[in-house]
């Protein structure tokens, strides 16, 4: 009875560990991507050739050109830049950011607690996106204060995860025994909390990249994000919209470009989650 | 001979929104010698280890008085406070929750060490050396608590609780978890090191049987108040209280 539910846990163990690293490997090339974009690009992506605008894909040209003639191949890949990399760039800060925040609030409770926690309240209680209009809107257009916008809407999210899980652990019998060895509320906090609450934390960190991607595409979507002619996907689909019907690779380039980027990363935000569920321990 | 730690009037009432004020410990005193096993029984619910957290300072009492070796702790925060421990040690009920799963057992148990200034590798040694002392090899040190049985985890936490060399060894309900045999190899380990040591015990505990031939004294505990005192031979046998033959009644 015992060796085939032994063997159905190394095959499901085996299962996630190749998920892990086929997602990990795509993910890693993507950011890799996005990091050497500027030489991985054939053509310069803001190089105009009205002479060949509109061009449908060939040799040449893999994804076409647009309506300036640029080469939207180049443009995909200069756009990984923005797109990615700045969602990373997010989603690193938001994550460290919430984290802090979440734990100052549950370690010291009180006051400030109680405070912080009806600030985030209000943040969640708006829908993300228009919020971020709202303040995207008040800030002006931009990348960057696109990134604002989403950064100051989202690190609720990762207070709260934060929070809950130090709650748990600070009533912990082995927090309590550490603090008889003599640690101090730092020490505590860095040895012993923060290791034990790294993997919900990363967990919610990796499953909001893909949604934080769209957003911040959306964002440029909707002209609050990166201006033209600064290559982004977001803003490339808004700006080639109108040729879907007659000229399809212009606006199917950058939409295919988000969707595989956001699908992987969230099926490698799934992986994680599943590689972390206390349920699959070895 | 002065006690090494002397409780006074000591009381905490746990307030709750929404719920009655209850007192878990209503003016307790009591003291504790060098050198002597002091024990207290009582069902569980009658406060001991409201008693022991308020003693180890986890729990800030709400009226009375600690003093640990001669000083008073009841309001030490800090620095202060992180320098009792250099006095006053806790081996808790359930071994393995009281690790970091995250760390192995060698850390757990250096850990006071290099808090209180020894450099690492020497710390790392004397573990091992603790670790001896307590019936374990060497290799144990590089263990996480799940790879290890919950009396190798007990001893292992009474090899962190002395590493410091405590004057005050606590012991709340450090047998209940372990199975019979298991719970006689730590008794005979802390009869060991109360011979190479000059430690004395507080042993906190539900089971009379256990008490008699190990302590010296024993505190009758009952609904937060202390109701009965003595010798364990004289306890068991000529027990005052009504409520002291029924605990005994109802193991025997
Ligand atoms: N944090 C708390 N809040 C409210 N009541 C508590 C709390 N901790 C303990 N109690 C209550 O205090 C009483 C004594 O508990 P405890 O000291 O753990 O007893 P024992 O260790 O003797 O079993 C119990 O009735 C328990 O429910
Ligand atoms: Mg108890």
């Amino acid at each position: 009875m015992r060796e085939p539910t032994v063997r159905k846990q190394n095959i499901h163990h085996n299962h996630l560990k190749t998920r892990l690293i086929i997602f990990g490997t795509l993910a890693i090339l993507l950011v890799v991507c996005s990091f050497f974009s500027e030489y991985l690009c054939p053509y310069d992506p803001y190089l105009q050739d009205l002479g060949n605008a509109k061009a449908a894909p060939s040799l040449a040209h893999l994804f076409g050109t647009d309506r300036y003639g640029r080469d939207m191949l180049s443009r995909v890949i200069a756009g990984s830049r923005t797109s990615i990399y700045s969602t990373l760039l997010l989603v690193g800060f938001i994550t460290v950011f919430g984290t802090i925040a979440g734990i100052v609030c549950a370690w010291n409770g009180g006051r400030l607690d109680s405070v912080v926690m009806r600030i985030s309240d209000m943040f969640l209680a708006f829908p993300g996106l228009v919020f971020a209009l709202a303040v995207a809107a008040v800030l002006g257009g931009g990348v960057q204060n696109a990134i604002i916008a989403l950064a100051a809407i989202s690190w609720p999210k990762y207070a709260r995860v934060a929070r809950s899980q130090t709650l748990a652990q600070k009533e912990t019998v082995y927090i309590r025994a550490a603090r008889l060895s003599g640690c101090s509320s730092s020490k505590l906090i860095i040895k012993h909390i923060l290791p034990n609450i790294f993997g919900p934390v990363l967990v919610t960190a990796m499953l909001d990249i893909g949604t934080m991607m769209m957003e911040l595409a959306g964002l440029s979507f909707l002209g609050l994000g990166a201006k033209p002619p600064v290559p982004e996907w977001g803003s490339m689909l808004s700006d080639t919209r109108n040729l879907l019907a007659t000229h399809p690779w212009v606006t199917l380039a950058p939409g295919f470009a988000i969707f595989v980027s956001v699908m992987i990363f969230n099926l490698l935000g799934d992986t994680v989650r599943d590689w972390l569920d206390p349920r699959n321990a070895r | 001979m002065d006690p090494i730690v002397k409780v006074e009037h000591l009381t905490k009432t746990f307030k709750s929104r929404g719920r009655e004020d209850y007192t878990a410990v209503d003016d307790v005193n009591f003291s504790l010698y060098p050198g002597e096993k002091l024990a207290i029984i009582g069902e569980s619910g009658s406060g001991k280890t409201t008693v022991v957290n308020m003693l180890t300072r986890l729990l800030d009492c709400t009226s009375g008085r600690i003093l640990l070796d001669g000083e008073d702790i009841t309001n030490v925060r800090g620095k202060a406070l992180r320098e009792i421990y250099r006095k006053v040690q806790m081996v808790f009920q359930t071994p393995v929750e009281s690790f970091d799963p995250r760390r192995t057992l060698g850390d757990g148990i250096s850990e006071s060490l290099v808090n209180h200034g020894m450099k690492k590798k020497e710390a790392m040694q004397e573990a091992i050396r603790l670790l001896s002392l307590c019936g374990l090899e060497d290799e144990f040190a590089k263990r996480y608590p799940h790879e290890v049985s919950g009396g190798q985890c007990q001893r292992a936490a009474i090899a962190r609780a002395l590493a410091i060399k405590p004057k005050v060894l606590i012991l709340d309900e450090a047998t209940s978890a372990l199975d019979v045999t298991v719970q006689e190899e730590v008794l005979n380990l802390l009869t060991k090191i109360k011979e190479e040591m000059d430690i004395s015990y507080l042993f906190i505990c539900h089971d009379i049987a256990l008490v008699q031939n190990f302590c010296d004294r024993v505190l009758v505990m009952y609904q937060g108040r202390i109701v009965e005192e003595g010798i364990p031979d004289e306890v068991i046998l000529h027990p005052k209280e009504e409520y002291t033959k029924n605990l005994i009644d109802s193991v025997l």
